[in-house]
């Protein structure tokens, strides 16, 4: 466990990438088999379950510090999170333990079945063996809210400077369905044959946005164009008779969106597709928001599925009978797609991506200029004879968004309305990555509905961090689509950029912090801009 | 105020007995301050009485000007019946609780304090007294230092590790007093120590008071860059986030502040490390030295005041707030700054 801490000590205090890669790294080459996977587990996003009620823990914690309530709750409000609270509040540890970070997960682990007094008993009697650094990310732990500021490309980095292997490699290895139960470390990094995970997704290719025009590219002829659909990234996967749909987010989503049940028997063995998840009725589109009034429901009422339905916009094809065809080039790809939905009788459930015929960049602009129309964002350029890449990786798949400028940023600051809003935190501060930092850029006032600020106080007021007068600093966790009509250098600003008339242009509850926009992508529309 | 001896006035701490103030704000005549912190010392007394280290400090920072009386600790000065002396508060060099007696009532004024001994400033000194006026910067529970020994490994070693990747190390602290502390724990072996103008006069004075202190030099511009990998620089807290720091890339920035104890707080700040080193006393710190005065009332003035008011109440002391003008430790500024 000190090693563990330590590890997120050390990362806490960097904000450069280089260093962390190296820090994780370090890590990895040290430290105990087992923890590595559970430590691989958590830096990718995934959680573990929540052990306690946080009401419970925090009422018995604080009676184990001796201190009042009432002094434990000041401490809480001065230090704006609860693990960090009671990792300080209690006596110092009465003996230093060597135990590992997969010891303690098991330990909480056996603590299920017990009755509440026997795990308050063993609960304390692990912190009596944890330093202030364990304790706290030991409550990470256990309140499951374990968030370590370090990106997926840094993790991969980390490993494939370890250990030599290929980042795009590794970045596949990690994905899918895999807990530390059911693979180990060795195996999971270095591959192995007897593990299958027929869930296993391929990592997403994202495109770029281009910068100024785009016959900059080179000749039409090299790129195939099609509309940017406004939606949700999807990757539909039938193996060995299963169907599974994973979000960009790399969450397995399957079970919200129950239309697509029909494609398990639709699909052939071994087919793996990228695409669009996307609401669909009467041959065309619905716009983001519809799709949104079903994203992050638990229950689909038959009312939401008839008025939101969605379908499966598919663009491209990265498995075909069960090979990996990733190396082939994209007019390949698409040959074998389009000969997979004639194949298949296909319902209106998997709607084909469909090429846009152009002659010109002059010709195509006209085109863009008809994206609203065609419920999109405009257009996608994707080079015809290149393969599909890991990650975002510059030169093969471009975005061309058509106006206004929009980025996505997070929220790090809420501040409360006046008048009639004045209880409410309308008025909020958002930040684009500079690295791994979140740099402030722009404040929005405006653009989300009534129900949706709701949602967004409610979010302010139990995840403030700090307050500051009337300003909160929140948790950075909520992404929103800021829209703005100009951009120009500042000084004034922190991220050296000013925006004009920035708005809210809507809530991505699909995209995590970390998906966010970055600086970088704003000055470069600042550079554009100018020119 | 409900005691014999001081009063509670506009322009803050008062002694009718002796018509003396203590870390007075506003025109007084006499003024008895306890150390050199802006928030303590400051502008607008006729005549000044502080400790012997204490006096080229302020006569540097409120002007040559003014009328000063050196003390040394322990000396009695006696003002109309009231003795007065300074006793260590171990807070900064020069610093001073002071101790108020007539016809066997004793009050403690203790400015600010803290109870480890840093090895520079005279080590804090209980006072047995029937009035304590004490502060709470660090007044919450969430607030226990490690020993200065550990926060020095800390230091030291992410100088190292800074010097080994052919970094600059930049370490920002209060400049009276953090500063020459941090230059007192380094270890000079790791490389050269360069200051910020603002610690580099402090410095001086101090050292020409009798202060010993490793070798360090200012910055200037004359300094080759190349000059600066591996080394230590330690500047002000205003210092973070300025141009003046370019010079130095790359540098890893660490901010050395009681607040840094929270993760939060180190957070908000753009820095690299945060070190949990404080010249004020912490949550235990605080109330041995309530419990060791055996005051019967004790008056709390700058920090977590109500929240340390109401805890003290709690365990059977006659506690107050007191509304004063003092800031204790604050985040961002130099020493110089917090009391504009």
């Amino acid at each position: 466990m000190r090693k563990f801490a330590e590890l997120f000590t050390r990362l806490d205090q960097t904000n450069r990438t280089t260093e962390k890669t190296s820090i994780i790294s370090e890590y990895f080459a040290s430290a105990d088999e087992n923890d590595k996977l559970r430590v691989l587990y958590l830096f990718s996003g995934r959680k573990l379950k929540k052990y306690f009620n946080t009401t419970q823990l925090w009422n018995w914690t604080v009676e184990y510090s001796g201190l009042p309530a009432w002094l434990a709750d000041e401490s809480y409000h001065s230090v704006g999170d609860m693990a960090e609270t009671i990792s300080l509040i209690l006596p110092a540890a009465a003996k230093k333990s060597n135990r590992t970070l997969t010891y303690w997960i098991n330990y909480l682990e056996s603590l299920k079945d017990l009755s509440e007094e026997e795990k308050k008993k063993k609960l304390i009697g692990a912190l009596k063996q944890l330093t202030t650094e364990e304790r706290f990310v030991f409550f990470k732990l256990i309140t499951g809210g374990f968030r370590i500021g370090v990106s997926q490309k840094i993790v991969i980095n980390a490993l494939s400077s370890l250990t030599s292997i290929e980042p795009n490699i590794i970045a596949h290895r990690l994905m899918g369905n895999w807990s530390p139960e059911n693979i180990d470390y060795q195996k999971l990094i270095y591959g192995d044959d007897s593990y299958e995970d027929i869930s296993r997704p391929y990592p997403f290719f994202l495109a770029y946005p281009v910068e100024g025009e785009p016959s900059g590219l080179g000749t039409p002829a090299e790129w195939q164009a099609e509309w940017k659909w406004d939606g949700i990234r999807g990757q539909v996967i039938k193996r060995k008779g299963e169907l599974f749909v994973w979000s960009r987010g790399e969450e397995l989503v399957t079970d919200k969106f129950p239309e697509f049940a029909e494609l398990t028997e639709i699909l052939p063995e071994g087919t793996v597709l990228d695409g669009e998840i996307i609401c669909f009725t009467e041959g065309k589109p619905l716009p983001f928001n519809v799709l949104q009034t079903r994203i992050g429901r638990k229950n689909l009422t038959p009312k939401i599925l008839n008025e939101a339905p969605v379908s499966f916009i598919v663009y491209d094809i990265m498995e075909f009978e069960g090979q990996d065809i990733r190396d082939l080039s994209l007019t390949e790809r698409r040959k074998k797609l389009d000969k997979l939905l004639v194949d298949s009788s296909v319902s209106n459930i998997l709607v084909p991506s469909p090429v846009i015929e152009y002659n010109s960049w002059d010709a195509l602009k006209k085109i863009r200029e008809g994206s609203r129309e065609n419920v999109s964002e405009g257009i996608m350029l994707k080079r015809k004879d290149s393969p599909y890449g890991v990650g975002r990786k510059k030169g093969d798949w471009w975005k061309w968004k058509i106006d206004p400028f929009t980025v996505d940023a997070v929220m790090i600051y809420a501040q409360k309305g006046h008048g009639r809003r004045a209880d409410l935190f309308t008025d909020y501060t958002f930040a684009l990555w500079d690295g791994d930092k979140l740099v402030t850029f722009a404040k929005a006032y405006s653009g989300l509905t009534n129900e949706e600020i709701k949602e967004v106080d409610a979010f302010v007021k139990s995840h403030t961090l700090e307050k500051f007068g009337p300003v909160r600093t929140v948790k950075p966790e909520l992404v929103f689509e800021i829209a703005f009509e100009g951009i120009s250098e500042s000084k004034r600003h922190k991220s050296g950029v000013a925006v004009r008339f920035p708005r809210i242009a809507r809530w991505r509850k699909d995209k995590k912090p970390a998906e966010a926009d970055t600086l970088e992508n704003i000055k470069k529309l600042l550079n554009e801009n100018k020119a | 105020m409900n005691s014999k001896l001081l009063k509670y006035t506009k322009q803050g701490i008062y002694c009718p007995q002796a018509d003396i103030y203590i870390d007075p704000w506003g025109n007084v005549d006499k003024a008895v301050i306890t150390h050199g912190h802006s928030d303590h010392a400051r502008r607008g007394a006729k005549k000044y009485l502080t400790h012997r280290i204490t006096v080229p400090i302020i006569k540097h920072r409120l002007g040559s000007d003014i009328n000063t009386k050196p003390v040394e600790y322990g000396e009695v000065i006696s003002v109309n019946g009231v003795r007065i002396s300074l006793v260590p508060a171990g807070h900064i060099p020069g610093s001073a609780q002071v101790r108020l007696e007539h016809k066997g009532e004793v009050a403690v004024v203790s400015g600010d304090y803290k109870i480890e001994d840093d090895g520079f400033s005279a080590a804090f000194e209980p006072v047995k007294c029937n009035t304590f006026v004490t502060e709470s910067t660090f007044g919450l529970p969430i607030y226990k230092w490690k020993p200065q020994k550990e926060i020095a490994a800390d230091i030291n070693s992410w100088w190292k590790a800074n010097k080994k990747k052919g970094f600059a190390s930049v370490l920002c602290g209060y400049s009276l007093g953090k500063a020459q502390r941090i230059i007192k724990m380094l270890d000079t072996r790791i490389g050269s120590i360069y200051t910020h103008g603002a610690v580099h006069s402090v410095n001086e004075l101090l050292v020409k008071e009798g202060m010993i202190l490793p070798e360090t030099r200012l910055v200037t511009k004359e300094i080759a860059k190349s000059d600066f990998v591996g080394a230590m620089i330690i500047a002000p807290p205003s210092a973070m986030g300025s141009t003046w720091l370019n010079k130095f890339e790359p540098y890893s920035l660490g901010y050395a502040s009681g607040w840094m104890n929270v993760r939060g707080a180190r957070r908000w700040q753009a820095i690299d490390i945060g070190f949990a080193l404080s010249d004020h006393a912490d949550w235990p710190g605080l109330n041995d030295a309530i419990k060791n005065t055996g005051a019967e009332s004790v008056y709390v003035t700058h920090g977590f005041t109500s929240v340390f008011v109401r805890w003290l109440k709690e365990q059977g002391i006659d506690a107050h707030e007191l509304h004063t003008q003092f800031k204790g430790e604050q985040v961002g500024t130099d020493d110089g700054e917090a009391g504009n």
